[in-house]
């Protein structure tokens, strides 16, 4: 733009060199106050998004002094959580969320890893998408439908027929056994552990199939061409080209399953006591809040629970945040052989 | 055959069978939840569903009017803020996030709040707003769910706007048309239909969002339009009384279920139609 454009001009109109000029330069002006404008606009959009998580960071942090300040940093190692005498501690309900994601996890990442494996490499074209909606759709089912149906279908059946055979095989194994040991209620970690496991699936596989779909077909061709079989192709090919990928996905999956709040809420049992059975009902730090925020009478308490949810949020940031750089390392990997 | 090969093709075969075992788990949940939805809620569906409002407990009959109304205006609301603010940031991310640390920083912090727990978004908005004026309204249920919706927004707008060819912008700028215009009247135009799947797509996660209404809209049992005061919505509504004692609480809440299951789904399935059909390349 700095060029000088009056000679053509002059060639082109015999307009008065000086008019044009000033009107090009006006022009120009009101365009770049314009853009200035519109990039500090919509740069004030972008940055809200950034105040609210700090917003959040810092309305939890000041939430949550009192609690600290009553019961010092051991309030994550505490076991009592007891609102009729005001004792709190974080312990129960930071086992409840570990435990229930950590079951939801073993069963989520090889069933994802299924299906994956199933949409990028099994299924016939046509049958592709269909598939892939199905999925897509089970991931769009509300949470909360995942808890009724948790605790009112799933559940009973559960009881009856699952857990007794649980208990009468791996409850007898030493070691694992008293896992598998108490009450057969249907409800407690282990079930709520389980419709974590379907709630995620779909965010799993999803990723998964991204990042195998990303594995240049040179690399698996010349493994078919070698006489590998499919399995072998995925197994040795597949799966260590994508191995970032896959564990960022599978974090992703963690990530939601830590913050998971109504389907758990119905499921757990909302029992605030250790237990070493996973039959036994139990809280995670979101059902927690969820029951008992609303109803939080004492300063204490509902500090407690902004103490909670920091430590909730503290978790999730923190798995979030490596299964992000996880995923960007891979996609700049995209292409590279 | 060679046993080698024969051991080769057993562990292929049980490979491949698994596979297809764990793709028929996700179905058969995904027809069983379905499939009880429509069984339970469909002896809730009626007329009263849309016409009487909440029941008071032991009372009979009733419906879910103030509910779905609540849930309407919230979801409504929400939608209306959290469109233009998230498309805008969307802007900014495509149009100058290019070794830009800022715009970086940005993109990592949505990616987060993407699946950030829903809860604590419930919980900050209680502190900022609930705490200060002290009473829950539907006002706070819609910052709570506008908060939710914005990174669902400004993700898809962000990856949209980048799947525009620069020969498109190229040309606009040989022009002469200022960034301003480019960025709206030609990159924005081009993707329009996948920026409407981003709306659509964020319609749908607000819409059964439960957990960060709960300390925020509450609930109300009666018929009320005053955003202002605690407001009926669907999902509190439903996990109240499905965790209620009352025969009838409990077949409004599977209707309810219903109800909100598959307009989530439709959304799901109608943003996916959007974008595969209006979508260049």
């Amino acid at each position: 733009m700095s060029a000088n454009p009056a000679s053509a001009i002059d060639l082109m109109k015999p307009v008065p060199l000086d008019a044009e000029q000033a009107a090009m330069h006006s022009t120009m002006r009101n365009q770049r106050i314009q853009d200035f404008i519109f990039h500090k606009t919509t740069m004030l959009f972008a940055a809200s998004v950034l105040f609210v998580l700090i917003g959040i960071i810092i309305s939890l942090i000041m939430g949550a002094i009192p609690a600290f300040k009553e019961f010092g940093p051991g309030f994550i190692t505490r076991v009592e959580w007891d609102p009729v005498n005001d004792q709190y501690g974080a312990l129960i309900a930071i086992v409840g969320t570990l435990a229930t994601s950590f079951i939801a996890l073993l069963i989520a990442f090889p069933v994802s890893f299924g299906i994956a494996l199933f949409l990028t490499e099994i299924c016939p074209v046509w049958l592709r998408r269909p598939m892939g909606t199905a999925v897509e759709l089970l991931a769009g089912v509300p949470s909360i439908i995942y808890g009724m149906w948790g605790l009112f279908v799933f559940a009973p059946l559960f009881a009856d027929h699952v857990q007794p055979l649980l208990k009468s095989t791996l409850g007898n194994v030493p070691g694992i056994g008293h896992l598998f040991s108490g009450p057969m209620m249907g409800i407690g970690i282990l079930t709520a552990g389980l419709i974590l496991a379907i709630m995620i699936i779909p965010f799993i596989a999803s990723v998964m199939r991204d990042v195998f779909e990303i594995v240049p077909a040179v690399l698996k061709e010349s493994a078919y061409g070698l006489g590998c079989t499919k399995w072998e192709v995925v197994r040795k090919i597949v799966l260590p080209y994508t191995k970032t990928g896959v564990v960022g996905g599978v974090m992703l999956g963690l990530g939601r399953a830590l913050g998971e709040t109504m389907a758990v809420t119905f499921v757990i049992g909302n029992a605030n006591k250790l237990s070493w059975s996973l039959f036994a009902a139990g809280n995670s730090i979101s059902s927690t809040l969820a029951n008992e925020f609303a109803e939080a009478e004492s300063a204490l308490h509902v500090s407690s629970l902004f103490a909670l949810a920091l430590i909730l949020f503290a978790i999730t940031f923190i798995v979030l945040s490596a299964a992000k750089l996880m995923l960007a390392s891979m996609s700049r990997r995209e292409g590279v052989k | 055959m060679n046993p080698v090969y024969r051991k080769r093709l057993l562990v292929h075969r049980v490979g491949i069978a698994l596979s297809v075992f764990a793709m028929s788990i996700g179905l058969i949940f995904l027809l069983w939840i379905l499939t009880t939805l429509l069984i339970k809620g469909v002896d809730g569906l009626s007329l009263f569903l849309f016409t009487a409002d909440t029941p008071a407990p032991g009372s009979d009959g009733g419906g879910l009017r103030n509910a779905i109304l609540g849930s309407l205006m919230m979801v409504g609301l929400s939608t209306a803020v959290s469109t233009p603010i998230g498309i805008l940031a969307g802007i900014y991310l495509a149009e100058y996030g290019e070794g830009n640390w800022f715009a970086q920083v940005t993109r990592f912090v949505t990616d987060i709040m993407l699946s950030a727990p829903s809860i604590v978004i419930g919980l900050f908005v209680y502190a900022l707003y609930v705490a200060k004026v002290n009473h829950f309204s539907g006002y706070a249920g819609s910052i709570a769910l506008s908060l939710i919706a914005v990174p669902v927004v400004v993700r898809t707008t962000d990856n949209m706007l980048r799947l525009v060819p620069n020969s498109l912008l190229e040309a606009a700028f040989a022009l002469g048309a200022p960034r301003w215009k480019v960025a709206t009247m030609v990159r924005l135009r081009a993707v329009k239909a996948g920026v409407i799947t981003g709306v659509l797509l964020a319609l749908a996660r607000i819409a059964g969002e439960t957990a960060p209404l709960l300390f925020t809209a509450l609930n109300n049992q009666f018929f009320s339009a005053n955003m202002n005061a605690p407001m009926a919505n669907l999902p509190v509504v439903i996990y109240q009384f499905a965790m209620s004692p009352y025969d009838n609480w409990r077949e409004l809440a599977w209707a309810g279920a219903l109800i909100v299951t598959f307009t989530v789904l439709l959304l799901n399935i109608l943003s996916r139609t959007v974008f595969s059909q209006k979508t260049p390349n």
